[in-house]
């Protein structure tokens, strides 16, 4: 197993005249849970992307557990989970069923699959409405099931683009909850959020991101004493300028 | 490749078809209901029945002194099977109803029609001293059965008139080996039809193939499967397949509905077989096409209209709209030609499964099949690959 579990070496995206992002560079270990801060357009779902091997750097180079990204695509999507910014699911199939095609996906044993996914959905708070099709879901239902569908296989690196958007409180706190379990494991999270309050309970650090460029990396309580703030989202308005909700 | 995710592919692109009503009707009973329709329309009810032209006769040589001769004329038209014959007094009121559709044909026997025939039985081999006349026919250019049957059948009677009944008996050093005219008109429009429209039911997988690859792609699902280690080579087996069994299924209930109307191929229980595998592999064919048309469509809405790009050159220079001219031509090029073809050739002329054009066709369509297919994947390929 390599040292760090993701390693982004001045990574920089363009599309044609636009610079998504800008010279990023970041180590993130393993078992760490780390969050990605910015407004939308900041670059993070790009980095994501770049991450997950959907996109390819326009300069520099990133590895997830060692693997490259760009040239060890296979292995690299072997030991990740994705969960993305807009939840994509098969509305004909039940919850469970989406949770189980991407186990299937991922080669995890069929009678550990069904296992498994029974005991996420009760853990996530989903054991009682995971047989309806899941395009009669809530927003912060079908996000709960979405995030399971990104872990049902016990991925070594899980990047979560804005999983508790639209949650409500009880919904995001068990979200929170199976973050935090998955931690426990070694489990390399990386998160992007909109919520302050998110990164500072979930995030071992977070780096703010804005325009493209990493403006800041540390721990919420390092960045709070840096910047003499009293929670992050002074820390964010200090270092850009911007209300983060505002351009939300 | 791993067969266990191309199999959860498989499973979950099924559950669309019998969970979705659209997906269901689409697929499944958009094609019978086609077949059905085309089938009641031209006549597939009850094994076919045969084709009755009805045919207006004035007779401007009632009241001559040979006028025996146009009642011979007449009745000998109403004997001949598949004809109803409807009586008129002057040649406005026959036209004014074969104008709205009453009649296929209108004969109009003119006046010294009996003079004529008795002038040429006086001198059968000296045309000079003949009373020439001229038996006018109007047809139901509506009609194109109509057109093309009823001008024999008026002559067919025309020489039974004159040289009686047993003129069909002559005996001839030379014979035609053609069948009849009346065991022609059993054949409805339908069954003319059948081989083509078997071929129809198929295409519209084209649309099909490529509104679910792109709706999937609109609503993030292959960037999704992007990330996990789902290769495209098994998304694109497993959408074959998933189609290729909607495919067979299909098939089975247009050929099972037609023939619950009374459609009753001229062919073999191996011939229904081969027509039945021919479909099947045309069927490939229109996946391949449907991936293609998915590629170059951004949204499931230009997909839709992308889709008639080869929906419709296949509809009409390959089932069962021949055009003739041109279009003939432009079917060399279609894959559904050449199905239609080898169907035409089991069902209609009753061909054997051994004749070799038929194995041609298949081999021809099979090899489009693969081509598309392939051009398909590779263009699919590519568009997933990283950005």
């Amino acid at each position: 197993m390599s040292e760090s579990a993701i390693v982004i070496e001045n990574v920089t995206k363009r599309f044609g005249s636009v610079t998504a992002v800008d010279g990023v560079s970041l180590e993130i270990k393993w078992g760490e849970i780390f969050g990605l801060l910015g407004p939308n357009g900041a670059g993070k779902t790009t980095l994501i992307n770049i991450l997950a091997t959907l996109l390819t750097p326009t300069n520099g180079g990133a590895q997830v557990g060692g693997y490259d990204v760009e040239y060890d695509g296979k292995n690299v999507r072997e030991i990740i989970g994705v969960c993305p910014q807009e939840p994509a699911f098969y509305g004909h199939l039940t919850g469970r069923e989406n949770i189980e095609i991407y186990g299937t996906f991922h080669d995890v044993p069929k009678t550990e699959l069904k296992e498994r996914t029974a005991d996420l959905l009760r853990k996530i708070g989903m054991d009682d409405h995971a047989d309806r099709k899941s395009k009669e879901y809530s927003g912060g239902m079908i996000r709960r099931i979405s995030t399971l569908m990104a872990l049902i296989h016990n991925p070594k690196v899980a990047l979560l683009d804005e999983p508790t958007v639209a949650m409500d409180p009880v919904s995001r706190r068990a979200v929170w909850d199976f973050i935090l379990e998955l931690k426990k494991n070694g489990i390399a999270i990386v998160l992007t959020t909109h919520y302050m309050e998110e990164a500072k309970f979930l995030c071992d650090r977070v780096g703010i991101i804005d325009e493209g460029r990493l403006i800041a990396l540390g721990t919420p309580q390092e960045l709070m004493d840096e910047n003499n703030a009293e929670n992050l989202e002074e820390v964010f308005i200090k270092l850009t300028g911007k209300k983060l909700r505002e351009v939300v | 490749m791993k067969s266990r995710r191309i199999a959860a592919l498989v499973k979950k692109d099924l559950k669309l078809f019998y969970r979705e009503p659209a997906a269901l009707f689409l697929l499944i009973l958009f094609p019978l209901v086609i077949s059905l329709i085309f089938g009641i329309a031209f006549g597939g009810i009850n094994t076919g029945g045969e084709t009755e032209f009805r045919i207006g006769i004035v007779n401007m040589d009632a009241n001559s002194n040979n006028a025996g001769w146009s009642e011979s004329f007449i009745g000998n038209l109403t004997e001949l099977n598949g004809t109803l014959i409807n009586h008129y007094d002057s040649n406005t009121t026959g036209q004014d109803d074969l104008l709205n559709g009453g009649l296929h044909a209108l004969v109009i026997i003119p006046e010294g029609f009996g003079d004529s025939i008795e002038s040429y039985w006086v001198s059968p081999l000296d045309g000079s001293t003949w009373d020439n006349t001229t038996v006018e026919l109007y047809l139901d250019s509506g009609s194109m059965i109509a057109s093309s049957a009823v001008p024999p059948m008026v002559q067919q009677v025309l020489f039974t008139t004159i040289y009686g009944a047993q003129a069909g008996s002559m005996e001839l050093p030379i014979e035609i080996g053609s069948p009849s005219l009346i065991y022609v008109s059993d054949l409805t429009q339908w069954d003319f039809m059948a081989p083509g429209i078997f071929a129809f039911a198929a295409i519209f997988m084209i649309m099909t193939v490529s509104q679910s690859l792109t709706v999937e792609r609109e609503n993030g699902l292959l960037n999704r499967m992007g990330t996990t280690p789902v290769t495209s080579s098994e998304f694109i087996a497993a959408k074959t397949l998933a189609y290729m069994i909607v495919g067979v299924l299909q098939v089975s209930l247009v050929f099972a509905g037609s023939f619950a109307i009374g459609y009753q191929p001229n062919t073999t229980a191996s011939g229904l077989l081969f027509a039945f595998l021919i479909v099947v592999v045309f069927t490939l064919t229109c996946v391949g096409m449907g991936l293609i048309t998915a590629v170059i469509s951004k949204t499931a809405d230009i997909a839709t209209g992308v889709g008639f790009i080869f929906i419709m050159p296949q509809m009409f220079f390959g089932t069962f709209m021949p055009l003739g001219g041109l279009s003939e031509v432009l079917g060399t090029f279609m894959p559904s030609n050449y199905v239609t073809h080898a169907l035409t050739t089991l069902f209609l002329r009753g061909a054997p499964v051994g004749t070799m054009s038929v194995w041609i066709d298949l081999v021809v369509v099979a090899v489009i099949g693969i081509a598309m297919l392939a051009i398909g994947a590779l263009l699919f390929g590519r568009q997933s690959a990283k950005k």
